[in-house]
């Protein structure tokens, strides 16, 4: 297939995966608006005038990067680990695997989808906090990119999740055991400067830290670690696990008998 | 000519240490109509699913008009299109957005893709159906838009695994209407079916898969040529008294008006006719029981258990 046919493949699998994330907005859209904005509500405003400042911003400001950068990972994994189980599930796997489609093109064109319903949230997220904090960026470079990696990161994480999984059971396993508390562990709410030094060693293993400080470092100027290494790290995820997914495609795992 | 299909050695040895495929070999010319039978779980899915890349295979060699599936996977894939023996499209989707997303994957832009989509849906009697989610079609509907999703790029050869399996019988000539017609215009079409009615009325040339061997490969002619014995039903218009003896053939009775007579190949219909009425009875109506590919096929199959 020639340049311009690959990029028609490429943008149907988008197409596709976006009308299905919009087409089923109520369950992929509206629930993360609903759940961040409680969380703005209780944490920032509720709880967090009472906490006072952190890393010498309000409460509510420092919270607004981590809780866009956690809409955005559970978003982007979520909406490729659903989407290419479901596809393989329903054997509609099999519309992409008869035609001439380059297993890169398919590995895009999700990651791709799974990254627009990330930001899509993201920006409905960023969109509500405007309406409990001032957001001013600090560093417009930093946060656009962080975001984009991040997403494509935890886009190809759902990839490989939705590859091994053989039941629905399997697609909420990863998310609920290893995500979800790696999030909410990873700076979201506090900085680890609260914690004691051990706990802070520990906290450094956790790669989504990297990425939720590195964004309040976009928006905020702060941060808790170095930049420049969690933008080599997350690169390093990347080729890592496109490499992993590729050669999942490659040898047919669990699509092909 | 380069062959439409090249099937040589090929083997499957499924994770489960289950051979389905035991060495075949295959050839199947451009502008055939060309039938797969076997009996449940003989290996005709697992074949057509290593030709359309669904399945791997374990050993040997596939060419699609000369594209090596090995190396020309790309250019193998554009000349096919599939209609598996499952529904596998997305029930939620809408039925144009099905055939035009499909179009996309081979590269054909959205304006070409809808006009192909709607050619193709026209054709099918689906063109109204095109809003609806695909759930809410019929069976026979659902088969007609796996149809209309393998043409939408035109390809060369079409592969149909049982492709009217629970279609009812007036749609199911109105499909086999369709199948002629892009036969006819040059599609070489491979069929598996569980209708041998279907493979005998449609197709030119047969193979005969089962316990991952081909047992039979030939063309029909050849094949129902080797059929000896025909069974014709005759409606009498006389009750019949007594099952009749009529010389040098088999006659059963299986209601008052109606008998069943073998004929060998060798003989004629004639003689029957004769004795009946030397004893009485006239022949209202008279029809070929059963369809005799069936009996060859259950004959080969079973030779070969």
């Amino acid at each position: 297939m020639n340049s311009q046919l690959l990029l028609t493949a490429f943008w149907t699998i988008v197409v596709k995966e976006v009308r299905r994330f919009t087409r089923i907005w109520a369950q992929t859209l509206l629930p993360p608006a609903i759940t961040m904005t409680l969380y703005f509500i209780i944490f920032g405003n509720l709880i967090g005038s009472r906490i006072g400042e952190m890393g010498g911003f309000d409460y509510m400001e420092y919270i607004v990067p981590g809780l866009i950068m956690m809409s955005v990972i559970t978003n982007s994994y979520g909406n490729v680990v659903s989407s290419f189980f479901g596809t393989k599930f329903q054997h509609n796997i099999e519309e992409l695997l008869v035609a001439p489609v380059p297993n890169w093109v398919i590995l895009a064109g999700y990651v791709i989808g799974g990254m627009a319903r990330g930001l899509a949230v993201g920006l409905i997220v960023t969109l509500l906090s405007l309406f409990f904090t001032n957001l001013q960026i600090h560093h417009l470079g930093v946060t656009v990119g962080i975001v984009l990696l991040t997403s494509i990161v935890f886009a190809l994480g759902g990839f490989i999740n939705a590859v091994f999984a053989n039941t629905f059971d399997d697609i909420s396993i990863i998310p609920t055991f290893v995500l979800t508390p790696l999030t909410y562990l990873g700076g979201v709410f506090y900085s680890i400067q609260l914690l004691p030094e051990f706990w802070q060693g520990v906290s450094q293993l956790n790669p989504i830290l990297y990425m939720v400080n590195t964004f309040r470092y976009g928006i905020l100027g702060v941060s808790d670690i170095n930049v420049g290494f969690a933008f080599a790290m997350i690169l390093v995820f990347i080729a890592v696990l496109a490499g992993f997914s590729l050669h999942l495609l490659n040898i047919g795992k669990g699509i092909r008998s | 000519m380069t062959l439409a299909l090249s099937i040589d050695n090929l083997r499957k040895t499924y994770g489960n240490g289950f051979e389905a495929l035991k060495g075949i070999s295959l050839e199947v010319k451009q502008g055939d109509f060309f039938a797969l039978l076997g009996p449940n779980g003989a290996g005709k899915s697992t074949t057509l699913g290593i030709v359309s890349s669904l399945v791997n295979k374990s050993e040997g060699q596939v060419k699609v008009f000369g594209h090596d599936i090995d190396s020309e996977l790309t250019l193998a894939k554009l000349c096919l299109g599939v209609v598996p023996q499952e529904f596998n499209f997305n029930p939620f989707e809408k039925v144009f957005d099905i055939v035009v997303t499909q179009a996309g994957y081979y590269g054909i832009g959205r304006k070409r893709a809808g006009e192909r989509a709607e050619f193709y849906l026209r054709k099918l009697g689906l063109w109204e159906k095109r809003n609806e989610r695909a759930r809410m079609l019929s069976g026979g509907m659902k088969r007609r838009l796996m149809i209309a999703r393998a043409l939408v790029h035109d390809p060369k050869m079409l592969i149909l695994d049982e492709p009217t399996a629970g279609v009812d019988i007036e749609l199911r000539r109105s499909m086999w209407e369709f199948l002629r017609e892009i036969n006819a215009a040059g599609t070489t079409i491979i069929l598996t079916t569980h209708y041998l009615e279907e493979a005998e009325s449609l197709c030119r040339n047969i193979a005969i898969i089962d316990h991952g061997r081909i047992i039979q490969n030939s063309t029909m002619k050849a094949l129902l040529a080797k059929l000896n014995l025909e069974t014709f039903v005759l409606d009498l218009e006389q009750d019949i008294a007594s099952v009749p003896e009529i010389d040098g053939y088999g006659v059963r009775q299986t209601d008052p008006h109606t008998l069943e007579v073998d004929v060998e190949k060798s003989k004629g219909l004639n003689p029957i006719f004769e004795q009946l009425s030397a004893l009485g009875y006239n022949v209202a109506s008279m029809r070929n029981k059963a369809n005799r590919l069936e009996e060859l096929f259950v004959s080969l199959v079973d030779k070969n258990l």
